[in-house]
């Protein structure tokens, strides 16, 4: 029983670094890709908006796990031919920047419409009105729920055991099914989670004070 | 696959109809440190892990339960967490002048509860707790993985039978999508929000 645990630790320093590094690049590229579909749909005409939201809708609408069953076991049937953790990454930064995407576009629709108009007659041109106006003012509203998101993603990544990433639920289940103690292999799993992701929420609150305060500054 | 479709129905609406139940006095008791444990741990590992360890950790105590009622029981008590969080918000919405008035009318606390500062918390909560149904209703794929039929197994079996997964996992993504954007336009449908 004792050897279980401990080979559960060891399997959680191994596959700790990949579900971090998945994660990690899966927030960055779903936050720039939903920023951009979320600045698309506010601000391009309608023949673009439509069917972005149709898009998002339907990410949104769909279970991860299915969405990563399609691309990793539908891909290549239409020569999309990636790896575990890069149908992995994929799949992870598609379903994120659809939740990031509505954010910002929440985040655009609530800048007061004066303030916009007064960067326009002060001369700032469309692109940096968006940069040195809207997007510094709503920064401070998106911030919470841009973290929060990022933290559901966490738990989002143990999903990818199912399609083979050696991610940390994959190599500690894998340490469960070759010595059949599952029930202590799960107990460190979940344990380990659950540090995760309390921590990183409240690292994700510290960064937000900081980055709150650099912008009243 | 119409078979599943139901079974996920099903699930899920036992799902949420638990969560829903238990979250009433999770969030009443908001503040407690075994209410901020529960909501802590239910919120912060994700499902899949959950339904792991109702799998494989209940029968290991001893306690010994079909897979499906570990299964539905999980997504019920994961549920419950995040019904909690919703409803609390909720109750600390209903004014202190129509709580104090049914007290006055002669009302049990319990019955002020369930009678007036519930049905007001739920009809203003009414789009996060919708949202937390469509939540459940994706979640609920992934008690395949603990070897139930539902949607997406039905959709696993279809993908290895023929050798064609495309369509199969596309036709279950359809089918989830219909269910949740029926579910989502079927309760923007009803009223405006506010009690009549």
């Amino acid at each position: 029983m004792m050897q279980a645990f401990i080979d559960s630790l060891w399997a959680t320093a191994q596959g700790l670094p990949v579900t971090l590094a998945i994660w990690l690049a899966a927030v960055v590229a779903g936050m720039a890709l939903g920023f951009l579909v979320g600045a698309l749909r506010f601000f391009a005409p309608r023949a673009v908006g439509w069917p972005l939201a149709t898009l998002v809708e339907t990410v949104r609408g769909v279970p991860f796990l299915v969405q990563c069953f399609l691309l990793y076991f539908g891909g290549p049937f239409i020569g999309i031919d990636l790896s575990p953790v890069m149908a992995g990454f994929v799949a992870l930064t598609v379903y994120g920047a659809a939740y990031f995407s509505e954010v910002f576009r929440a985040g655009f629709m609530a800048v007061p419409q004066g303030q916009v108009e007064a960067a326009r007659i002060l001369g700032l041109s469309r692109p940096a009105t968006v940069w040195r106006i809207m997007v510094p003012v709503m920064a401070l509203g998106v911030l919470p729920s841009l973290a929060n998101l990022a933290v559901i993603l966490i738990k989002e990544t143990a999903v990818l055991s199912i399609i083979t990433v050696p991610e940390l639920t994959f190599r500690v289940q894998g340490v469960g099914t070759s010595t059949f103690a599952f029930a202590e292999t799960t107990l460190v799993l979940a344990l380990v989670y659950w540090a995760l992701v309390e921590g990183t929420a409240v690292a994700a609150r510290g960064l937000e004070r900081r980055i709150e305060r650099a912008l009243a500054a | 696959m119409m078979a599943a479709t139901w079974a996920t129905i099903w699930i899920s609406a036992a799902a949420i109809a638990i969560g829903f139940v238990l979250g009433v006095p999770l969030a009443v008791s908001a503040g407690r440190w075994w209410t901020a444990l529960y909501i802590s741990f239910f919120r912060g590992v994700p499902l899949l892990v959950q339904l792991l360890l109702a799998y494989y950790a209940l029968p290991f105590v001893g306690i010994d339960i079909p897979a499906i009622v570990a299964a539905v029981g999980t997504l019920g008590l994961c549920c419950a967490a995040y019904m909690a969080e919703i409803l609390r918000g909720g109750l600390a919405l209903v004014p202190r002048g129509g709580v104090e008035a049914a007290r006055l009318l002669g009302l049990s606390p319990l019955q002020t509860l369930l009678r007036i500062r519930l049905p007001i918390a739920a009809q203003a909560m009414r789009p996060a707790l919708i949202n937390e149904a469509i939540l459940i209703i994706k979640a609920s794929s992934l008690i395949s993985v603990v070897g139930i039929l539902e949607l997406t197994r039905s959709a696993q079996a279809l993908a290895s039978s023929t050798f064609e997964p495309l369509p199969a996992y596309a036709l279950c993504g359809v089918i989830y999508l219909v269910i949740n954007v029926g579910l989502s336009i079927a309760a923007q449908g009803r009223g405006t929000g506010r009690p009549a």
